[in-house]
């Protein structure tokens, strides 16, 4: 069993022809590596009717009617987060409600709204209500803002989790770009915040370093936009890990941050 | 027979590193199927002097016959001809210039010398657009990333040079392999360490556009875990002939010219 817990798809709305190529081939590839599920959002339209981190609640729920249909078409492999915009709060608590409803397993918060900000906080008492984690877009130190999104980094994810202890969260693509020897110490005195291993970072060092902030159970294997990344992250914890450990990393405990129905039994 | 043209011993200065030791880089080979690795010594990089870290270099190889030496030239120190002089007598495979670590202008008249030396000596001169994501690096980290204009400079500066470009994603190579003559390009060699498989499938895509001739197994290990060249390798449907191209015979080509 392997589960991605960062995967991406794209529709026929987004600005890229080669979507369905995209699709396929993040399909295909997991076949090869052994992915039994990948665990996925769609934001928005990426950028073509709203932008990528600040999408529109119509683009918000295009997108993840693709998704439930993908998940649908792919019983087997695919899962969904729901991806919302907090700043729409009254439409992300019913987007929320509505696909958890309709299957999808967890809650994709990516860079519309600051993390520490309030207005965050009726969606994680939602997802404490329903028993799912966040998966919260994270730019390892952000020393400024960026154009095109209000990135949050593990200081200020840390502030959530904190007031949210019940919450189980994802702080996503520890190698994603970004400065992670920043964001991992933040981490130490989190239980309830898991470091998703994705990215296309394949620093050496990285993968110690996380085992040293935040130990094997709250490691949680992925892949986000580079399959090859992860494999290869895959393959050097194999050497590093015993094998009951390396389980841990490769789906034992995502199986225990998501509903327990969210994946075959073991 | 596997060879990375692309890794590095020593420390490195702005955050800790495992497995930098020669021992260890050996170790990681092994780990990972690799029977050669073309080896620079990486904290020289960073050095006022980098051609200070080639005599410790030149031992490691010396003791560790799979690593091969390859060993900086600084072209805006007096003495550069010498250090080419001595990387030929160790019969390097070929030699490495960072000119925007070493605070000197990519493209200027010292590297376009350094570049007809290298074309005059029949040696590859390996340059590396990056050593760590740029969103990443230490705040004192400053020098900028190896400009693809430059890239172009150095090729259409001299008609025997021959460049190793590692740590280059596509855009860049696109940049400067259509923005070359085919002749130019014909000199020009990729490492496969900073290009996206898939779903993006980059690098199948420049296979299929530039030709698996390009291209050459790099790792930039230890700051990159070398597993990652592998396992992008193993997800394309390569020919077997394309695959030991890739991973030996254009290294081969790129050396022996």
């Amino acid at each position: 069993m392997l589960i991605d817990v960062h995967a991406h798809f794209l529709h026929d709305r987004t600005p890229r022809a080669d979507w369905q190529a995209r699709n396929a081939s993040r399909l295909s590839a997991g076949e090869r590596v052994g992915i039994s599920i990948h665990i996925a959002s769609i934001l928005g339209s990426w950028g073509a009717a709203s932008p990528t981190y600040f999408p529109s609640p119509a683009d918000v729920r295009y997108a993840n009617d693709f998704l439930l249909a993908l998940q649908h078409r792919h019983p087997a492999r695919v899962r969904g987060y729901v991806a919302v915009n907090p700043n729409y709060t009254d439409e992300a608590l019913g987007e929320i409600t509505r696909c958890l409803d309709a299957g999808m397993i967890g809650i994709k918060l990516a860079a519309s709204r600051r993390a520490d900000d309030p207005l965050l906080d009726p969606i994680c008492r939602l997802a404490a209500e329903r028993g799912v984690p966040i998966l919260h877009h994270v730019w390892q130190h952000r020393r400024r803002d960026y154009p095109g999104q209000e990135a949050s980094d593990a200081r200020e994810l840390g502030a959530l989790a904190a007031r949210h202890p019940e919450v189980r969260f994802l702080l996503a693509h520890i190698g994603g770009g970004g400065d992670w020897l920043h964001s991992l110490p933040i981490l130490r005195s989190l239980p309830n915040v898991f470091v998703d291993l994705s990215g296309s970072g394949v620093d050496g060092g990285m993968l110690e370093a996380c085992l040293d902030a935040v130990g094997v159970e709250r490691l949680v294997w992925g892949c986000d936009l580079t399959i090859e990344t992860g494999w290869a992250k895959l393959r050097y914890l194999e050497h590093l890990l015993p094998s009951d450990e390396l389980e841990r990393v490769r789906w034992r405990n995502a199986a225990g941050i998501f509903p327990p129905d969210a994946f075959p039994a073991d | 027979m596997r060879v990375d043209v692309n890794a590095f011993v020593g420390s490195y200065p702005y955050r800790r590193v495992p497995g930098t030791s020669p021992e260890a880089l050996v170790a990681a080979m092994d780990r990972t199927g690799l029977d050669q690795a073309w080896v620079t010594h990486l904290p020289g990089v960073f050095w006022r002097d980098p051609t200070e870290g080639n005599a410790w270099l030149l031992e490691c190889a010396r003791r560790h016959p799979r690593l091969l030496p390859v060993p900086a030239v600084h072209p805006g120190l007096a003495t550069w001809r010498d250090t080419l002089r001595q990387a030929l007598e160790a019969k390097a495979p070929a030699v490495r210039a960072d000119p925007t670590f070493y605070g000197i202008d990519p493209a200027g008249a010292a590297m376009r010398q350094l570049a007809a030396a290298c074309g005059e000596a029949d040696v590859p001169l390996a340059l590396a657009v990056r050593f760590e994501d740029g969103r990443q690096r230490h705040p004192n980290d400053h020098a900028a990333e190896l400009p693809a204009a430059a890239v172009r400079a150095l090729i259409r500066s001299d008609a025997r040079v021959r460049l190793l470009v590692t740590h280059a994603d596509r855009p860049f190579i696109e940049e400067v392999h259509f923005g070359s003559t085919p002749a130019e390009a014909a000199r020009m060699w990729w490492d496969i360490c900073w290009i996206w498989g898939p779903p993006e499938d980059h690098l199948q895509t420049l296979l299929g556009t530039i030709g698996s001739a390009r291209f050459v197994l790099g790792t930039g290990q230890p700051l990159r875990l070398p597993e990652n060249a592998g396992a992008k390798l193993d997800l394309l449907d390569l020919s077997a002939g394309d695959r030991a191209a890739i991973e030996c015979g254009n290294a081969r080509a790129l050396r022996d010219g």
